[in-house]
């Protein structure tokens, strides 16, 4: 529990750092600039520089709002955050999950909705205009994105039969305890839980899985606050939204809540739908690729290559995530809405149809 | 009698967590701003989550937080700052409202000490019936869908009808615009 403890704090505390400094290198190169260039080579120590500034800033607090909840409020939203990395399963081994609880994933979305609360303290405490309406339309966003984001999960758990993140990815790849065929289906006769790699992913368990990770993927963004989904925090109307007033490490903590959030659902994602820690390669014939990049459960080797695969994925989500905010423009209000309710969770419903189908056809 | 001795350290988190419940919820009839006052409802959610947490019911607590700390209170918070707090701040509530809270607090206090009296609590039966796996989402799937399908089903329909109610109720109405 510990060593998961140690770890998810360092990882979400170096996150910002790669995350931040990806993101600007990222969209420099999507917008044919050259990004930070002057502190260090390649700015790398722009990062570092940035945080130094951070720390030495003055902590505002505004003089007519309300203190105590102004000064609590990134913590929430931090400690929501953060504490759902508890039940993610960060390798192949007990000592890499936080919390082995039953409910893992159920717990995961239910405490990560706790950062309405932070946010909506954070805009109203703040006793200003721009603050409020970032606060009330991040709360918006957040509640109804959170319909399509939980229905997708429940198809995956359908699926799975499982809420523990733990067994969920066991299930997806040559360690699996019960028995994988070639797209989930008995009927077809092949089975594949020696081939592994790919092929016992849950996007290739359940072909259909490839379109709902879309869904899962929108939603996950508009659950981070993130481009295109930033009207909480549109610049050119807003100021900053919600966190408008905050200044120094309170910002910083705000920021650090934002990348923490990407990260989490990026890892959730990989766990979910691409294979957790799973290596992708098949073993075909004596060529044993599944078993050479994947190692011996439980020994040292093993577990290094799942923590290398799922950080491999969980990056490959983040990226995307950097990607679509350089290459889409923000959404409207109303369109906002609009996706939600009238195509999302149409779509989402539709997928818990055909997953509870699917999963006929797999016993 | 033998009692079931739990480990003094879960004990402890007991006592604190009462101790913190019953703060909270104080407080959120004491504390004169109606946002902190909701706001020290939500933390006495989260209280009660973390006694469900200790009686071994996760799934409870999970929908304990998602529902009510997660949904509920977020609408509660969210008309609260809509309203103009400078304006709707009476002074005093009136000698009625002051009776009719009165009659209604006594009233539960009463029947929850009539209950509690007549309420049994031996330890030999409790533990005899006790299985760990009674709160985990497992069992209480088959039981809601197994031995409780009907009245769940039930429920579900009238979810729907206030869902359908809603929609109907926030519906655009012929000439009318809504921007």
């Amino acid at each position: 529990m510990y060593i998961a403890l140690l770890i998810c704090i360092s990882l979400v505390l170096a996150n910002v750092v790669i995350g931040v400094y990806s993101e600007r290198k990222i969209a420099a190169f999507m917008q044919d600039r050259l990004g930070p260039m002057e502190v260090g080579k390649f700015g790398f120590l722009q990062i570092f520089a940035d945080l130094f500034k951070l720390l030495q800033k003055e902590d505002i607090v505004p003089a007519l709002a309300d203190r105590k909840l102004f000064l609590a409020a990134p913590c929430l939203i931090f400690i929501a955050i953060f504490a759902g990395f508890a039940v993610l399963p960060l390798g192949p081994s007990e000592y890499l999950q936080g919390a082995k609880v039953e409910i893992g994933v159920f717990y995961l979305l239910a405490i990560v909705s706790i950062d309405i609360i932070g946010i909506l303290m954070a805009g109203w405490a703040s006793n200003n205009k721009y603050s409020l309406y970032g606060a009330m339309r991040s709360v918006a966003q957040i509640v109804s994105y959170e319909i399509p984001l939980g229905l997708s999960v429940v198809c995956v758990v359908i699926i799975c039969q499982s809420l523990d993140l733990q067994e969920i990815s066991f299930q997806q790849g040559i360690f699996s305890p019960e028995e994988n065929y070639l797209f989930g289906i008995k009927a077809l006769g092949i089975d594949v839980t020696q081939v592994g790699g790919i092929f016992t992913w849950n996007v290739i368990r359940m072909p259909f899985f490839f379109f709902l990770y879309i869904v899962f993927f929108i939603a996950t963004l508009a659950e981070s606050n993130r481009a295109p989904f930033d009207i909480p925090e549109a610049e050119s109307e807003l100021v900053g939204g919600f966190h408008t007033e905050y200044s120094g490490m309170r910002w910083g903590l705000v920021f650090l809540s934002e990348y923490g959030m990407m990260l989490l659902v990026s890892f959730l994602g990989a766990i979910l739908f691409w294979g957790s820690w799973n290596t992708p390669f098949p073993n075909i014939g004596f060529v044993r690729l599944a078993d050479w990049t994947s190692g011996n459960s439980g020994t040292w080797v093993g577990i290094a290559w799942g923590v290398f695969w799922l950080f491999l994925k969980a990056y490959m989500g983040v990226f995307l995530q950097m990607w679509v905010r350089w290459t889409y423009p923000r959404l409207r209000v109303d369109q906002l809405m609009y996706l939600t309710w009238k195509v999302l969770t149409p779509i989402s419903i539709i997928f818990i149809f055909l997953s509870s189908i699917w999963r006929l056809l797999m016993i | 009698m033998t009692y079931y001795l739990l480990p003094k350290i879960i004990m402890n988190i007991w006592y604190f967590l009462t101790a913190l419940t019953l703060l909270s919820a104080l407080m959120t009839i004491i504390a004169k701003n109606p946002i902190h006052s909701v706001l020290y409802l939500v933390f006495t959610f989260f209280c009660i989550s973390g006694h469900y947490v200790l009686l071994n019911a996760q799934f409870l607590m999970a929908v304990n937080i998602i529902v009510y700390a997660g949904a509920i209170m977020v609408l509660f918070l969210f008309v609260i700052m809509m309203l103009d707090l400078r304006k709707n701040m009476p002074d005093s509530k009136s000698n009625l409202t002051k009776l009719a809270g009165a009659i209604l607090g006594g009233t539960l206090l009463v029947i929850f000490i009539g209950t509690m009296r007549k309420a049994s609590f031996n330890q030999a039966t409790i533990l005899e019936n006790y299985t760990s796996q009674t709160g985990m989402v497992e069992s209480l799937g088959k039981i809601l869908y197994r031995d409780y399908i009907l009245p769940f089903e039930l429920v579900s329909v009238l979810f729907f009808v206030a869902m359908v109610g809603a929609v109907m109720l926030g519906k655009r109405e012929a000439g009318e615009r809504n921007f």
